[in-house]
């Protein structure tokens, strides 16, 4: 068995067996929802329906009437869809790169935040698909053999990069969740007494049995696709930037892009996580497995990544000074001091100003003080985009296209209605699969459970 | 003449037993079939005598496949089939627009790989929507640790006196069955 030190803090409190990991885990599935769930989904599924409308609505009549304009041409639908792969990137990073580094604190977190991942990948596609204009034509992104002779997509064009980055990005993180749930699923099978549950977690469950040569193949998987989800998650984020960085638009042309999009996708991802994490623990009382060690480590990611970003911002800044050249240096003036300032305001005090705060230990250790900066985190992750994308293209180069941006009503609806879908998805999938990854939680109980490092300890001290 | 041989379950609450009780049956020279557990355990493959899995190594050649997919489509795309000149660049051979092809085939590779991967996983243990669960005990996914064994009379006694002197909490004879001898013959060549 592996010993761990004993200065480490466990991750999984109170008196522990494989049997109690068992059960609280599967409570919330067995067990009848509380109050809270049924209001919370609810408000989620009428957001969720107020965008369906407000799409319906676009698809109708066109991106007319959304508030882009002929300066302003990506404006909220690129702002989001960027907000969203972005929020993604924390679920690949926690289940993928901690895995990598054998960070054990990650099995607290993994099987919710790779869920994220998924419902957030599913509403930046939501966007990217609407702003083509004519999504029925959409299938025309793919390199198709078609009835236009030799018509074949741009491989030289990163919007064409992005389409393969973020379709390869959904369906592997989805794989790799769901090769992840299958053990858990055949836990529930096991358990449930309902003739309905029964028959709804055999089928997803695949008929996993747990023998000996199943898990050898299921860890080879696992570090195997957690070995190639790590390039490809800074893959994925990296093309988005060069959405922005392979064009001539002063502001946008920057080499410093792809890593500062990447911190950018980890630093909010990690918010969204803890603001998703800070709920599910306190309703599904998961305080034994999601402990406030695990919230101050991914803390102190956020303060870690959230200084990168605010390097980003300064870096950005100097080099347009630097470079001398008038059109850069009047796109920063112009974010900073601009019509469209208090946005940019907004975003330097969310992101690199509030951070921050998390030096301190009591902060970073409090859940109030948690819950409210993640929140505030990714407001300014919002505007980070927004500046990039509209502030932007108000002031191009020529002044006669000049313009000025305002959301429409739809805009507006269609990300609430995301921000409903994606509560609904995660209030769902937060009642019927199974939370935590109890499988591998119970290979770390033994080396992390509280009583488990107790009795060892006194067992080496006698 | 025919043989008995019996499946005996032998079922642990705990992993350190179980392993112990593993190293005195390989010990006596007693197979192991197979073991059943709720997570995986590590050190027990080498234990039981699986071989490393190989399913990496697919998920190396699929992952080339994806490569060489990519470049070939791309080649006959922008290349063979319709050669751009974009700003007095033109691409008539491949190697003119490498960089700008790399991202593709990059997330090309990985998509292969993984899906490939993953599939032959799924395949390869048979995890299939609607398969019938492998586990023979279902309280195998919950807490209990279970080890299988396929054993003739003699083996079966000294495998159920070890499983008990081990500390398992249940030894069960699940059935006996008699093996003809064509079939032994053919096993002992």
């Amino acid at each position: 068995m592996h010993a761990e030190s004993e200065i480490r803090i466990p991750l999984i409190l109170g008196n522990k067996s494989y049997r109690q990991i068992t059960d609280d885990i599967i409570a919330p599935i067995e067990g009848k929802a509380a109050k809270g769930w049924y209001i919370l989904t609810s408000i989620c599924a009428l957001c969720f329906l107020w965008g369906i409308l407000c799409l319906s609505y676009t698809i109708g009549v066109g991106v007319g009437a959304w508030g882009s304009n002929n300066g302003v041409d990506w404006a909220w639908d690129i702002t989001n869809f960027v907000w969203w792969i972005g929020i993604g990137h924390a679920g690949t990073l926690i289940s993928a790169v901690l895995l990598l580094f054998r960070q054990k604190w990650r099995m607290g977190i993994n099987r919710s935040a790779e869920a994220m991942t998924i419902f957030a990948v599913m509403c930046a596609a939501i966007f990217v698909l609407l702003h083509t204009g004519r999504p029925w034509l959409d299938y025309m992104l793919f390199p198709l053999p078609n009835q236009f002779g030799s018509l074949w997509p741009n491989f030289n064009s990163p919007l064409l990069w992005d389409v393969f980055a973020v379709s390869t990005y959904f369906t592997v993180s989805l794989v790799f969740w769901y090769i992840g749930l299958i053990p858990d699923f055949a836990m529930i099978r096991d358990r449930v007494i309902k003739p309905w549950q029964k028959k709804m977690y055999s089928f997803l469950s695949f008929g996993w049995g747990g023998s000996a040569r199943h898990w050898s193949r299921f860890e080879e998987v696992s570090l195997v696709l957690a070995g190639i989800s790590t390039p490809l998650v800074f893959s994925v984020h990296s093309i988005v930037s060069f959405d922005f960085a392979t064009s001539v638009v002063p502001g946008w042309h920057t080499t410093i892009f792809p890593p500062y999009f990447v911190a950018g996708a980890v630093f909010s991802g990690f918010a969204m996580v803890l603001t998703l994490m800070l709920v599910v623990r306190k309703i599904y009382k998961l305080e034994s497995y999601i402990t406030i060690k695990h919230i101050e480590y991914m803390n102190i990611v956020i303060i870690v990544t959230g200084s990168i970003v605010g390097v980003a911002y300064l870096t950005e800044l100097f080099v347009a000074w630097y470079s001398g050249v008038e059109w850069e240096q009047y796109a920063f003036l112009n974010r900073a001091t601009g019509p469209l300032a208090w946005s940019y305001w907004i975003m330097m005090g969310c992101n690199v100003v509030s951070p921050q705060l998390f030096w301190f230990k009591k902060i970073r250790t409090s859940i109030i003080a948690t819950f409210i900066l993640s929140i505030v985190v990714n407001i300014g992750m919002w505007f980070e985009r927004f500046v990039i994308i509209v502030t932007t293209l108000c002031r191009t180069y020529v002044p006669s296209s000049w313009n000025t941006y305002s959301p429409s009503f739809i805009d507006i609806g269609i990300f609430v209605g995301t921000i409903g879908m994606f509560g609904t998805f995660f209030l769902l999938f937060s009642r019927f699969f199974p939370v935590i990854a109890q499988a591998e939680l119970k290979t770390i109980l033994k080396s992390s459970g509280e009583s488990q490092k107790k009795s060892a300890s006194t067992h080496a001290h006698h | 003449m025919a043989t008995n041989k019996h499946i005996i379950h032998g079922i642990f609450g705990d992993e350190v037993p179980m392993m112990e009780a593993i190293k005195k049956l390989r010990a006596s020279g007693i197979r192991i079939k197979d073991v059943f557990s709720p997570m995986p355990v590590h050190g027990l493959d080498s234990l039981i005598g699986l071989p490393r899995t190989r399913i990496a190594i697919c998920a190396f050649i699929y992952g080339l496949t994806g490569l060489g997919l990519a470049t070939l489509m791309m080649w006959y795309m922008m290349i063979s089939d319709w050669p751009n000149d974009v700003g007095g660049k033109p691409n008539w051979q491949y190697y003119f627009n490498i960089p700008a092809f790399i991202p593709i085939t990059f997330e090309s590779t990985v998509f292969c790989a993984a899906h490939g991967m993953a599939l032959t996983y799924f395949l390869r243990c048979w995890l299939i929507p609607g398969a019938k669960a492998k586990n023979p005990d279902p309280r195998t996914t919950d807490d209990k640790f279970l080890v299988y064994l396929d054993l003739n009379d003699d083996q079966a006694k000294k495998a159920e006196i070890i499983l008990t002197e081990n500390g398992a909490e249940e030894v069960n004879q699940i059935k006996s069955y008699v093996v003809e001898p064509k079939y032994i013959l053919e096993e002992t060549h």
